[in-house]
């Protein structure tokens, strides 16, 4: 799928759709718990000064997430 | 050993929870809830306690109770740590979930924050898993009202078969409704259970008939055949012992129900996240017609101030300017009170002289009494009542307010690149009013290795015991003795500077550890970045002027009196035609000169180990003892008594630099052996700042001779 990317390509401003988890351990069970599952909407709010982390509304709160954990995380912009 | 009581006891014992008392009639009332949903805020107003609150999640890290009158019985409220699910995924995940399964409490009050109510449906579905003895609160109703988010409650109650409870947990009145739900409930025996794909419900089918024959421990037969499905490691052992004598039986359903999971290609993992997945997709049904948002833009407001406080451009000089503003509004605001106080309490230390002349009190007793414990303590309050009465609600007023997660997201990064965790920005905060206090909140990190970073670096920060020091040395040397705003303001930007540097050297002494003795790479961190709350400004000021900065003052002045005194005695006895004072002081010399301190400083900072408040009213001590005795009344005779005693602006350099890097106090060093059970990290927490002390205060000065 070509419109498939990860959420570090999510510019502020932006939404996308949760796709698949590729993190592991208790990164993916805290991800699961603040609600990123399958096909949730998130939406990117901005960067953190230092260009990371970057803050996203997730089901009504705003989650900051390391770009490193963005990688693992996919999603289909929309 | 099975799930009975005294094995269940022992356990909670272990996680530091031990139920009080109970009143017969009373009953166990536990507090469930997400992190910063205002649970300790609801504990509080409903106990009367004072467990510290503030907008940032987490602030909550052990379990507090306390007694809760309602219709004349004495209810006992636990406050559970905060926590997205009941997976025990995390040590409070875990203590939350064992204390609803095996203390049993008589009803669970899931706090749910109205503007983000889908993901605190999340939990109240997973408890009530567990229990039907579940109270739905909706907390932030005034928030929601203010944003625009309309709730229908009454349809929320019906779908889950609870009772469901609005209230905003600020406003004590609002928690009538939650008293008189908790007072007359009668819970539904079939309340909302969540759904599970039919896979899972296929197999679930297989377990819970067996599980329903086995002896019945309390625990719902549904929840026990999920976790034992799920093969939960924290609980699967226990159950298993219970159930010993059905193992070849247990084993066999398990191994079918295993069977039909893997036959439609579930595995652990998957089957973990399709549990996770049915509740929150149900608690988003659930929400489906209950929450309306009549004001699309609702987020605007905080939205906007985020951009401007975090942006690339601002983010770093708003902090910085922030925390010059909270120094200059701390320093002008107590230049006055603090000099009234000091001329008040020397006016009465010359009345109790008179009054102990006048009753013909031997000499000796006056000068243990007053000039010993009674000016160490005129002292102490007066240098380090005023700014901490000024700084503590400044700073709470920040936290209240929601800025310090902020400060923890903008400082991610930095951190990062010293291989730690934004949170620490967090604990430093914690650590400006009391350096135990961030040792403690350190417990927000998930990551051992980054939390005993955090515990190590903490003492870098100077707590506000020391800011008093500081900000009075960096004015009567680098500023002038004056007191108009300007100097004020050259102040604050000066002590903003100082502040910069301890964190510079946290963020230098992090980077050193990881790269040595806590080798590691940074691990994953979601960090929650609240909504702004109006801060209740009354409530805070007196909060912290009341548990704060009363309690921080008592425990100085508890210290400084017996300081006070064993000063005045060192001052006093002679040995060898020389005061024990000047022999102490004389073999600290030189070793203190080598760091451009002298004797006495560094003496007066080793018996400052109790609390760092009694540094300067020691030296003061020493110093008059050994001349002349001064009147002290401002900064400006102060500054005269110390140049007189050799001090020049590089001493006052070294002062600084060895004020904010030195051993921590005892009750911080305390805290650190608490939180960490070695007695090794205990020592490299009071080695390594005294270390980077020394060192650069012995560099600077040997620079300053070199030049000079």
């Amino acid at each position: 799928m070509d419109n498939q990317a990860c959420l570090n390509d999510i510019q502020p401003g932006q939404r996308a759709r949760i796709l698949e988890l590729l993190s592991e351990g208790s990164m993916r069970r805290r991800l699961l718990d603040i609600g990123l599952v399958e096909s949730t909407e998130v939406e990117c709010i901005g960067r953190s000064p230092g260009g990371d982390p970057s803050a996203f509304l997730i089901r009504g709160a705003v989650i900051a997430i390391r770009s490193e954990d963005c990688r693992n995380i996919i999603v289909r912009p929309c | 050993m099975g799930l009975t009581n005294s094995s269940t006891g022992a356990r909670l014992a272990e996680l530091g929870l031990k139920l009080q008392s109970r009143d017969p009639s009373g009953q166990v009332i536990a507090l469930a809830g997400n992190p910063n949903v205002g649970k300790s805020t609801i504990f509080n107003n409903l106990t009367g306690m004072n467990q510290h609150t503030g907008n940032w999640p987490g602030k909550t890290v052990s379990c507090a109770q306390g007694r809760c009158l309602i219709g004349g019985r004495g209810h006992i409220m636990v406050d559970l740590p905060g926590t997205y699910s009941l997976m025990a995924h995390s040590a409070e995940e875990e203590v939350a979930r064992n204390f609803i399964c095996f203390s049993r409490p008589d009803a669970v009050v899931v706090v749910c924050d109205a503007t983000c109510l889908e993901r605190s449906l999340n939990l109240a579905l997973q408890t009530l898993e567990i229990t039907n003895r579940v109270i739905v609160c909706i907390n932030l109703m005034d928030e929601a009202r203010r944003k625009g988010i309309k709730l229908n409650l009454p349809l929320l109650s019906r779908r889950l078969g609870v009772p469901v409870v609005g209230v905003s947990g600020r406003k004590k009145k609002s928690l009538f409704a939650l008293l008189g739900a908790i007072d007359d409930v009668e819970f539904s025996s079939s309340p909302l259970r969540l759904k599970y794909c039919p896979e899972i419900e296929n197999a679930v089918s297989v377990l819970e008939p067996l599980v329903r024959r086995l002896p019945d421990i309390g625990l719902p037969p549904r929840w026990l055949s999920l976790k034992l499905l799920e093969n939960d490691e924290t609980l699967t052992a226990e159950l298993k012992a219970r159930f010993s004598g059905y193992g070849q039986e247990l084993r066999l359903a398990l191994a079918e129900a295993h069977a039909i999971l893997s036959a439609e290609g579930i595995d652990a993992l998957r089957l973990k996240d399709l549990m996770v997945s049915a509740s929150i997709s149900m608690a988003a049904e659930l929400c489906r017609g209950v929450v309306t948002y009549t004001d699309p833009g609702y987020r605007r407001l905080d939205r906007r101030i985020d951009r401007v406080i975090t942006s690339r451009v601002g983010g770093y000089p708003l902090m910085l300017a922030l925390l010059a503003l909270v120094f200059w509004l701390t320093i002008e605001g107590a230049n006055y009170p603090s000099q009234l106080l000091s001329a008040l309490l020397f006016r009465i230390q010359d009345m109790l002289t008179a009054l102990f002349r006048a009753l013909g009190a031997p000499e000796w007793l006056h000068g243990a009494v007053v000039l010993g414990i009674y000016r160490v303590l005129a002292w102490v309050v007066s240098v380090m009542l005023p700014p901490m009465a000024i700084f503590f609600p400044l700073f709470t007023l920040l936290e209240d307010v929601g800025y310090l997660p902020r400060v923890a997201y903008n400082l991610d990064k930095p951190f990062k690149r010293c291989k730690a965790c934004g949170k620490q920005a967090l604990c430093m905060a914690m650590g400006f009013g009391c350096n135990a206090a961030g040792i403690v909140g350190s417990r927000i990190i998930d990551s051992p290795r980054e939390r005993l970073l955090a515990i190590l670096t903490n003492n870098f920060v100077p707590c506000n015991g020391r800011f008093p020091t500081l900000i009075s040395i960096l004015t009567m040397f680098f500023v002038g003795v004056g007191s108009g705003a300007a100097d004020s303001l050259l102040s604050a930007v000066m002590m903003t500077a100082a502040i910069v540097f301890s964190v510079a050297m946290t963020f230098a002494v992090t980077k050193l550890l990881s790269a040595t003795l806590l080798k590691g790479i940074p691990s994953s961190f979601t960090l929650e970045l609240p909504p702004f709350r109006k801060p209740q400004i009354g409530k805070v000021i007196l909060r912290s002027i009341f548990d704060r900065t009363i309690f921080v003052l008592g425990r100085a002045a508890a210290v400084a009196a017996p300081a006070g005194l064993l000063i005045w005695l060192m001052a006093n006895v002679t040995v060898g035609g020389m005061s024990l004072l000047s022999h102490c002081a004389g073999f600290l010399d030189p070793f203190a000169r080598l760091m451009g301190l002298d004797g006495v400083i560094l003496m007066a900072f080793i018996l400052g180990f109790p609390a760092n408040e009694i540094v300067i009213p020691i030296i003061i001590m020493a110093y008059t003892a050994q001349g002349s005795i001064l009147e002290l009344g401002s900064l400006s005779e102060l500054r005269a008594l110390l140049v007189s005693n050799g001090w020049t602006w590089a001493t006052a350099v070294s002062m600084i630099i060895f004020t904010l890097l030195h051993w921590p106090c005892s009750t911080a060093l305390i805290t650190v052996y608490r939180e960490t059970h070695s007695r090794k990290w205990t020592a490299l927490a009071a080695a390594i700042p005294t270390a980077a002390g020394v060192l650069l205060c012995i560099l600077f000065t040997a620079a300053v001779r070199i030049i000079g």
